[in-house]
Formats: C-alpha cells, sequence, structure tokens
C-alpha cells in the first residue's frame, strides 16, 4: 500500500498534499458558512468575527487549490497540460475523478468572482451563485476519492470522515438552532446531509477501496469518452 | 347611493355634508345635483379638459407651471408638493406611466370613493392632463379588489370617454388586493410590475424607475381632481380658497359622535371645530378627535380650534393625512380604540421589515394588554421604548403611523392610561367601541 | 467635492444578523430583536474606514454608506 504511494516526482507529493489540505480548508470554510448562516449567535466572539474567517479560509483554500492545481499539471508523470485546470473531464489521466476536482475549482471561481463584486451585483444574484459552494464541497470529496492516489491510507480515510461528519454535523445542528418556516428548503438540506455520506460509503466500499481501482479509475474514461 | 354603502366596514351611511356648499369645487357638482356626473354632466359643467398644450419639445409644460403657480399637494396623506414629483418624472428619460392611487386603505377614510363615485372624470381627467405634461402614454387606475360595483362604475365611466374620443392616452384600470399597505406607492407599482402589493424600498424611486423600469409618476385620486381644475381655472383661481402657504380645498371625512358623519370638502385652514360643525356637530361631548386615519393623531378637545393646516397641526404633532376626522366622545375609552386600530395595522403589515414584523406586533400587544387592564409593572416604559423605535426604520410609512397613533394616545389619554394600570380599566371600558374596525387578520393574498 | 457619507439600511432585505452593530457600535444600535437602529446616519471622517468595513461585513449586503449628505 506504501509503496503505491511512495511513486513520483517531488512535485506528485506536492500536489497530493495541497490537495489534501485545500479539501481541508474548503471543509472549515463550508462548515462556518453553513453555522453562521443561522440565527444562533456565537458568545465568544462577534459573528464578524466568524464571517472574516469564512473569508480568510476561502482564500488559502484558493490559494492551496492553486498549488495543488499547478504541481499536478507540472508534474511529468501524468501530463495534464493546462486546459485540464479550467475544462473539467477532458484529462487524459482519470478523466472523470481529475474533472470533479476542475469543476469544484470553476464553481468556486465563480464563487470568488461574485463576492469580489457582491456589493454591484446585490445580495440575490450573489446568494444565488455562493450556493455553488455547496455543491462544490461534495465535487471536491469525490474527485479526492476516486483520483484515489491516497485513499488507502488509513489516515486518509480518517481525515475524510472527519470531513464529512464536520459538514453533516453543520448542517444537523443548523436546522436544530433554525425557527419554523421554510420547510422544502430544509428537506432538502436534510436529505442532503444524509445521502452523501451514504454515497460515499458505498461508493468506497465498492471502488477505491477494492483491488485494481486504478485500472478501474483509468477505464471510467472509457465510459465516459463513450457518452460524449 | 355613496360607494360606501358597499363598503364591508361601514356602520354608518356616509354622505356629504348637507347645505353649505360655498367651498365646495371637486363635489359642486353633486352638491348641485345630488347625482353622480355622467361625462355628458362633466362636460357640460367644467367643458373638455385643456390638452391643447401638447406641443413643445423639452420646456415646461404650462400645466407644471400652473401646478406649482397653485401650490398643490398631495392629498394622499404625505402632502407633498405636487409639481415636484411632474418636474421629477417629466425630466427623465422614456415613456413616462401614470398611476392614479384610488386604494383608500385608510379604514376612515371615505373620501376617494365618494369621489370618484360623484365626479370621476374630474379624476381622469386631471390624470390624462398629467400624463400628458409628463410625457406619458399609459395611465393604470388601481382600486381596491373588495369594492366591486366602483368598479364596474368607473370601467362604464372610462368606455364612455373611449367612445367620446376624448384621451389621446390609453386608460386601465386595476382592481389590487385591499390591505392597509397596499396603497403605498410603491405598493402599486410593484403590483403593476406583477409583484405583490407590498411596500418597496428605494432607491431606485418610482419616478426613476417604476412601471415597467419606467418613469412613474402616482398620485392619489383627489390630487388629481385637483390638478384638473388648476388647468382649467388657473393657479390664481385655486389660491382664492385655503391659506397662502397652503392654498386649495380638501376633502374630509368626518365620522364618529357628530349628527351627519360624511365626505365634505372644505378650504384648508378651516378649524376643525368647523368641521365637526358642518358635519351636523357632535352629538355627544367629544373626548378627543383622531385626525389623520388609524395612522393619525389623537388630539384633545382642546385643541380642536386649530385650523387645517399642516403647519398649525405640526406643533401638535399632527397631520392632516388622508383628510380624516373621527369624534371620539367622552363616553368611549380612548386606549381601547387606539388598541383595536393598532391590533388591526400590526396585521396589516407586510411583513417585510424586521420592526414592523417584531415591534409593531409587540407595541400593539402591549396596548392590548394596559387596554385590557392586564398591565405588568414595565408595560409603560416597555411601551414607550418600543413606539419610539418604530420611526424611519421601515421600507414605507407603516410603522412610523402606526408609532404616532400609540405615542399620541399615551399623551392624549394619560389619564385613561393611568386608571388602567392601577385600577384595570376605566368605567368606558366594558361599552361598546365606538370606531368600526376592520378585522385584525392578516391579508390573505398580496398579489 | 464632497466624501461625505451616509448610512441607509434596506430594511427588507435585512434580516437582524447584528454583524453591522459589532464593527460600528458608535453609530449603530440594535433593538431587541437584533435589527439595527441608527443613531447617526452620517457617517463622521474618523469613523468612515470602519463604516466600509460594516457595510462589506453584512452578510444581507443590506449596509450602504451612501455618498451625500442625508
Amino acid at each position: 500500500m506504501t509503496t503505491l504511494a511512495l511513486t513520483g516526482s517531488p512535485l506528485w507529493y506536492a500536489s497530493r498534499a495541497s490537495g489534501t489540505l485545500a479539501l481541508v480548508l474548503l471543509t472549515a470554510t463550508v462548515v462556518l458558512g453553513i453555522a453562521s448562516g443561522g440565527r444562533a449567535a456565537p458568545r465568544r466572539i462577534g459573528r464578524f468575527e466568524i464571517g472574516l474567517l469564512h473569508r480568510d479560509l476561502s482564500l488559502l483554500t484558493l490559494v492551496f487549490l492553486a498549488v495543488h492545481v499547478v504541481t499536478a499539471v507540472l508534474d511529468p508523470f501524468v501530463h495534464l497540460g493546462w486546459a485540464v485546470s479550467v475544462v473539467p473531464f477532458g484529462a487524459s489521466y482519470r478523466p472523470l475523478w481529475l474533472g470533479l476536482g476542475t469543476a469544484a475549482l470553476d464553481l468556486l471561481l465563480a464563487v470568488l468572482l461574485t463576492s469580489a463584486l457582491r456589493l454591484r451585483l446585490g445580495v440575490r444574484r450573489w446568494k444565488a451563485v455562493h450556493w455553488l459552494a455547496y455543491a462544490a464541497w461534495p465535487l471536491a470529496l469525490f474527485h479526492g476519492v476516486g483520483t484515489g492516489t491516497d485513499t488507502r491510507l488509513p489516515l486518509q480515510l480518517w481525515l475524510y470522515a472527519g470531513c464529512l461528519a464536520s459538514v453533516v454535523g453543520a448542517v444537523w445542528w443548523r436546522l436544530a438552532k433554525a425557527g419554523p418556516g421554510r420547510v422544502t428548503g430544509r428537506l432538502v438540506a436534510a436529505m442532503a446531509a444524509t445521502a452523501v455520506p451514504v454515497v460515499l460509503s458505498a461508493f468506497l466500499a465498492g471502488g477505491p477501496l477494492q483491488p485494481g481501482w486504478a485500472q478501474r479509475a483509468a477505464t471510467t474514461a472509457a465510459l465516459l469518452g463513450g457518452g460524449r | 347611493m355613496s360607494s360606501s354603502a358597499t363598503a364591508p366596514f361601514a356602520p354608518h351611511h356616509l354622505a356629504p355634508g348637507p347645505g353649505d356648499a360655498a367651498d365646495a369645487r371637486l363635489l359642486a357638482g353633486w352638491y348641485a345635483t345630488g347625482q353622480p356626473a355622467t361625462l355628458a354632466d362633466h362636460l357640460g359643467r367644467h367643458g373638455p379638459p385643456p390638452v391643447t398644450a401638447v406641443a413643445g419639445g423639452r420646456t415646461s409644460p404650462p400645466l407644471v407651471e400652473a401646478v406649482e403657480a397653485a401650490g398643490l399637494t398631495g392629498r394622499g396623506g404625505a402632502g407633498f408638493p405636487t409639481v415636484r414629483k411632474l418636474r421629477a418624472v417629466a425630466g427623465r428619460r422614456g415613456r413616462a406611466v401614470v398611476v392614479v392611487n384610488a386604494m383608500e386603505s385608510e379604514p376612515a377614510s371615505r373620501k376617494d370613493r365618494f369621489l370618484l363615485a360623484v365626479a370621476p372624470h374630474l379624476v381622469l381627467d386631471g390624470a390624462v392632463l398629467a400624463a400628458i405634461a409628463t410625457g406619458a402614454d399609459t395611465v393604470h387606475v388601481c382600486l381596491p379588489r373588495d369594492r366591486s360595483d366602483q368598479y364596474r362604475q368607473l370601467s362604464a365611466a372610462l368606455e364612455e370617454r373611449r367612445r367620446a374620443r376624448l384621451d389621446p392616452v390609453r386608460l386601465r384600470l386595476h382592481a389590487l388586493p385591499h390591505t392597509y399597505v397596499s396603497s403605498e406607492s410603491t405598493s402599486l407599482v410593484r403590483w403593476l410590475n406583477g409583484g405583490p402589493a407590498r411596500p418597496q424600498g428605494s432607491p431606485p424611486r418610482t419616478h426613476e424607475r417604476g412601471v415597467a423600469r419606467r418613469p412613474t409618476l402616482v398620485h392619489n385620486a383627489e390630487t388629481l381632481a385637483h390638478l384638473a381644475l388648476i388647468a382649467r381655472h388657473g393657479p390664481d383661481w385655486f389660491r382664492q380658497a385655503g391659506t397662502p402657504d397652503e392654498p386649495g380645498t380638501t376633502l374630509v371625512t368626518v365620522s364618529g359622535a357628530v349628527a351627519a358623519p360624511g365626505v365634505l370638502e372644505v378650504a384648508l385652514g378651516t378649524p376643525l371645530t368647523t368641521l365637526l360643525g358642518r358635519a351636523g356637530g357632535p352629538t355627544e361631548p367629544l373626548r378627543a378627535v383622531l385626525l389623520g386615519g388609524f395612522a393619525g393623531t389623537w388630539l384633545p378637545d382642546a385643541h380642536t380650534h386649530t385650523p387645517l393646516t399642516r403647519r398649525d397641526l405640526a406643533p401638535l404633532g399632527a397631520v392632516p393625512g388622508a383628510g380624516v376626522l373621527v369624534a371620539l366622545p367622552h363616553t368611549a375609552c380612548g386606549p381601547t380604540e387606539t388598541a383595536r386600530m393598532l391590533a388591526y395595522l400590526a396585521a396589516h403589515s407586510a411583513r417585510q421589515c424586521g420592526p414592523c414584523r417584531l415591534g409593531l406586533p409587540a407595541v400593539a400587544e402591549d396596548f392590548t394588554a394596559l387596554a385590557a387592564g392586564r398591565a405588568d409593572p414595565d408595560l409603560l416604559s416597555r411601551l414607550h421604548c418600543r413606539t419610539g423605535l418604530l420611526p424611519d426604520r421601515g421600507a414605507c410609512r407603516h410603522p412610523d403611523g402606526a408609532a404616532r397613533l400609540a405615542a399620541s394616545a399615551l399623551r392624549v389619554f394619560a389619564d385613561d392610561v393611568d386608571r388602567h394600570l392601577t385600577h384595570g380599566g376605566c368605567p368606558a371600558t366594558h361599552r361598546p367601541p365606538r370606531i368600526p374596525v376592520p378585522p385584525a387578520t392578516p391579508p390573505e393574498t398580496w398579489r | 467635492m464632497t466624501r461625505t457619507r451616509t448610512l441607509r439600511i434596506d430594511r427588507i432585505t435585512c434580516t437582524g444578523r447584528g454583524l453591522c452593530a459589532e464593527l460600528l457600535p458608535e453609530l449603530i444600535d440594535l433593538d431587541e430583536w437584533g435589527y439595527p437602529v441608527l443613531k447617526d446616519r452620517a457617517v463622521p471622517d474618523h469613523l468612515r474606514t470602519h463604516a466600509r468595513r460594516a457595510v462589506a461585513a453584512c452578510p444581507r449586503l443590506a449596509l450602504h454608506a451612501d455618498r451625500g449628505r442625508p
């Protein structure tokens, strides 16, 4: 198992490390966003501090994402090319699982851009795009799990479990603290928060944790290529 | 025949006061004939609307100049100078739109309904003339949905005009949901744009971007009727009535403990006692009068000599509002009447802004507890504090009006309030209420 | 050229989250339900940066610092 992870250039290590860190930071950003959106106020610190932390963590996420993408593209082993960093599902290497990461990056860039311009866009348009951040997080998670270089490391599995638990926990906490109204939105949030861990566990058990995933991850290219 | 006969909350039949028609302008035809004016009656009395002044580029049309010289102010409650709105809309690019606000959501007011019933063409003339002066091609007439006979009457009047080919602009009639705040000008614009009839915060202001994103002129029905007469007779004629600062006549709905409640036309500056006298005089000794409607001010009986002008009423914290005067007799309980009105106002909040959604119902509940003699020791200070936090904190002036009513009640009925706090009520508390208040239930629909 | 700023709250958009009062307590109070009460609409020069931060921090973008006097 360890030999699998110890092949490749320093760039490859840097890419994996920064990717994992970006996922952790994104998780923290999403958790703060979910938790601070409700009516409950923090006791010790100001709401504005949580808001600033949310902003700073998101910017840090993007810094590590940039490192992750640049190192992956520069790495000679996989020959990705720069187009892969913005155009999803076009890679020669594990196109589906890499594509999920590219899609997540695109969504986060849209969120970044609209947040920078939010005073001009108005709250409705800004929030509409900001919801995409919720889609980016599971995409990033499945990208990490599915690309799967480190998925079978116990530490990495614990990390994924931690990310999952914090986001699901934040959703449930917010739902528990919320007042009446907006039943549909809450049901959707509760169902999504339940569905993601279930789907992820099933996927892990059937995919990356089984032997021979490296070959199968590559063959999803054929599946997807056939579909297009 | 008055349209008030169909109003759901009108226990008293409102007809204009008898006789004394010296001041009458808008209602002159009604006083002369006692009949609603058909188009033929209207044209016979006033002649065709002077629409000749259509030509001319961007220079100010003569009508705008005349309205400025006349000093006409809005009769819908805010009292804003009419010419400023006309100028603002006329000065913008793009085809303008004129909206006639005949919603009259104030429960104690009958004047727009009455005016539209007896002299509909005067209002429509004014709307058309304002449209021409501002370069508008469409006039939207907004009526409340629950007055179907008014709608029928007015569509007949519009049909008459269409057949006579009188108007160079399009006139369209609309029936809007009837709530207290749906008469706010931004509510009308929002509804006409396909939204709910709820107030919209500004900017952009209605005159900048209103119906279909076009510059929009919203005027009360009575204001436009005055404008139609100014266009015919000129500003000097208009200034023959009223005071130099606040010229002209105004319609007032007098109700409560008077012998002949109804809609009167009086010169601005007429003392309130004269108004009560023209409505037949008080039927019993008066405690106070409510001026301006549910969003108005209680004035003690001692102040009824005050002339009906903004300038004279300002030191008393009152405004003429939409011309509502309710006489409250000594045998009535001021706090109870106020609590019922506040409960209605709270129920009719558009529930958009925090202070109105939470603060206004809290004030209404406190007042209800006070009226019922269930006051806790902190109630009065809490009530003062919450009432003070309502004004200027909403997208519209609804919370401001409710706060004005509550604060003036605490001031004028201070003795009663004291008795309610210490003895749980006053002798009048258990008598039936005197002011008709619509049920305090939230509106069924905003669309 | 005037650089005076005037605070304005979009009352319909505001949901009473209260970040503005944390960042600009000199000009903004909260009522008992957490909705802002403007103590003074005009922003004095020495508070301009704080006002800008408060505007940027509003999660509903309901606080505005408009150019010009009230």
